[in-house]
């Protein structure tokens, strides 16, 4: 008889694993060279610890109780545990403090899509440094890493996670409306973004902009296209480039407007990490600088996390052409 | 012509749409018309799938772009696409509709609480009925659902009409309106950004 396993989670064999444990291996000293030392934290915390961090990810993950009927839940990423060990156990550190993990996180997951409930994270956090180099860093870690590790043709998508909320509130759109917009675009409706921008009674250029700032995706070029009221986050994305390209990596860079990840607790730019041979991201990242503060060191942070097995993945279906 | 994008055509009500509007951006479908068997077409980038298959197929990269109805999109909104342009073809309304000169469903309501309802929208149905406060049980059927009323197996319908006709025919009538739907446009998130330049040219010239 077969005895199965939940959906979502799965067993990995040898001959996986060896590539898998290949690909981590890789990483690791890539993240190790570059200064980033490696932390575990546990796999559960308080449920009170997560909402911390961002009120969103707390209740849709697992729960449970503990001997003593307290609320545990297991950790839906890893960012927000390493904000509270930075608060907590590095309350009198120097700065800036570079930490690194490869650990499983949990989720929910809607069924039918495939995805996992639990997944491998290889990620970096980069505390106490400041934009735009402390993004430069973060983001040519991990595309460097990736090359090390046998991939060639990633890309990065670089955006600003505040751009469109305040865009909303520059342009005085009303409060009841901004969710409904901002969630057509978390979703990339944009039939629905065009019809909810076409009842809003504000000026017709302050509505094109408002429909075009997110379809503004390619190279350097697409930030001359993006003016008025987010020259400020344009800004903060072209020093970005500029120190990536120093780097060597700004060949990797599609600037895309409208990027906005799932994760609340983005103040500045946010990036995810693709790869032409599969539909799907790599992983992601961004600035993240109320949320350490939140747990009692105000600090700014940013940080980039890959799914090892989605990169497993692409590097196959790189070889494969 | 679509510039290196591999896109995903349903086969069903909204196919001949799809390739007139491939035909006026100058890709030659004819060979898509005239072979029934054949799924996949790489010399005009054009893959053929079950309508309820196309955002399955775009989620997953198989295809870069794909035309679907609006009521595949709200069936399984779980599907990661992005959906990028209202293509205005293939207008249907999702309706509730009932046996015609009774009042099966207002009776269940009133009496039993709640109302029986098949469809081949199960997500759709129940959204619509818990959003406006009724309980309701939900049947899945996957075919000819106009049945169900007639032979006591539900109170009323949900389902997909464009001129009503198929309603008409079965002693049915149109008792509640629930949404438009429409062709839509939708992309692979991977590839909106690393295709962007091809993608929006397609959107250019499909908008005019």
């Amino acid at each position: 008889m077969i005895q199965p396993i939940p959906p979502g989670t799965r067993d990995v064999l040898p001959d996986e694993m060896r590539e898998l444990r290949a690909l981590s291996s890789s990483l690791h000293a890539s993240f190790e060279k570059a200064g980033y030392g490696e932390v575990w934290t546990p796999a559960m915390e308080y449920e009170d610890v997560m909402r911390r961090g961002d009120e969103r990810t707390a209740g849709s993950g697992f729960r449970l109780f503990d001997d003593a009927g307290r609320l545990l839940v297991l950790r839906s990423d890893m960012t927000i545990p390493i904000a509270r060990v930075v608060a907590t156990r590095f309350q009198d550190a120097e700065m800036p403090l570079r930490l690194c993990y490869f650990a499983h996180s949990y989720r929910a997951v809607k069924s039918g899509t495939g995805q996992s409930r639990e997944f491998l994270q290889a990620g970096v956090e980069l505390i106490g440094v400041p934009g735009p180099e402390g993004e430069a860093e973060a983001v040519s870690l991990a595309l460097e890493g990736l090359s090390e590790a046998g991939l060639a043709r990633h890309r990065i998508g670089l955006g600003d996670g505040d751009l469109y909320r305040s865009l909303l509130a520059n342009l005085e759109v009303p409060d009841e409306e901004r969710e409904d917009l901002l969630g057509a675009l978390s979703r990339r409706d944009l039939v629905e973004l065009e019809a909810r921008t076409e009842r809003l009674s504000i000026s017709p250029e302050s509505r094109a902009l408002l429909t075009r700032l997110p379809t503004l995706r390619g190279g350097i070029e697409v930030l001359g296209r993006a003016n008025g009221p987010v020259s400020q986050a344009v800004e903060r994305l072209r020093e970005l480039y500029e120190l990536l390209a120093e780097r060597g990596v700004a060949d990797r860079v599609i600037f895309d407007l409208g990027l906005v990840r799932e994760l609340g607790y983005y103040t500045g730019p946010v990036w995810e990490v693709y790869d032409p041979a599969v539909g799907f991201m790599l992983g992601g990242g961004g600035r993240y600088d109320d949320m350490i503060g939140r747990f009692g060191r105000d600090l700014p942070a940013c940080g980039t996390a890959l799914d090892v097995e989605r990169v497993h993945i692409a590097k196959m279906a790189e070889e494969k052409g | 012509m679509t510039s290196g994008l591999t896109i995903a055509v349903p086969r069903g009500a909204l196919m001949p749409g799809s390739l007139d509007l491939l035909d006026s951006l100058g890709l030659d479908t004819s060979e898509v018309r005239s072979n029934e068997r054949k799924l996949v077409f790489p010399d005009i980038g054009v893959v053929t799938m079950r309508p309820s298959d196309g955002p399955t197929y775009v989620e997953h990269g198989a295809a870069d772009v794909g035309i679907t109805g609006k009521d595949v999109l709200l069936e399984a909104p779980e599907r990661g696409v992005y959906e990028l342009l209202d293509l205005g073809f293939g207008r249907c309304e999702m309706v509730v509709a009932a046996r015609k000169g009774d009042d099966v469903m207002g009776e269940s309501l009133r009496r039993l609480g709640r109302v029986r309802v098949a469809t081949k929208y199960p997500r759709i149905a129940r959204e619509h009925f818990a959003s406006t406060g009724r309980e309701a049980d939900i049947v899945e059927v996957k075919g000819s659902v106009e049945i169900g009323p007639l032979t006591g197996l539900v109170d009323g319908i949900v389902d997909l009409t464009a001129t009503g006709k198929t309603l008409i025919e079965n002693d049915l009538e149109v008792r509640e309106e629930i949404v438009v739907c429409t062709a839509r446009l939708i992309a692979n998130p991977v590839a909106h950004k690393l295709k962007a330049a091809a993608i929006d040219d397609l959107v250019g010239r499909l908008r005019k």
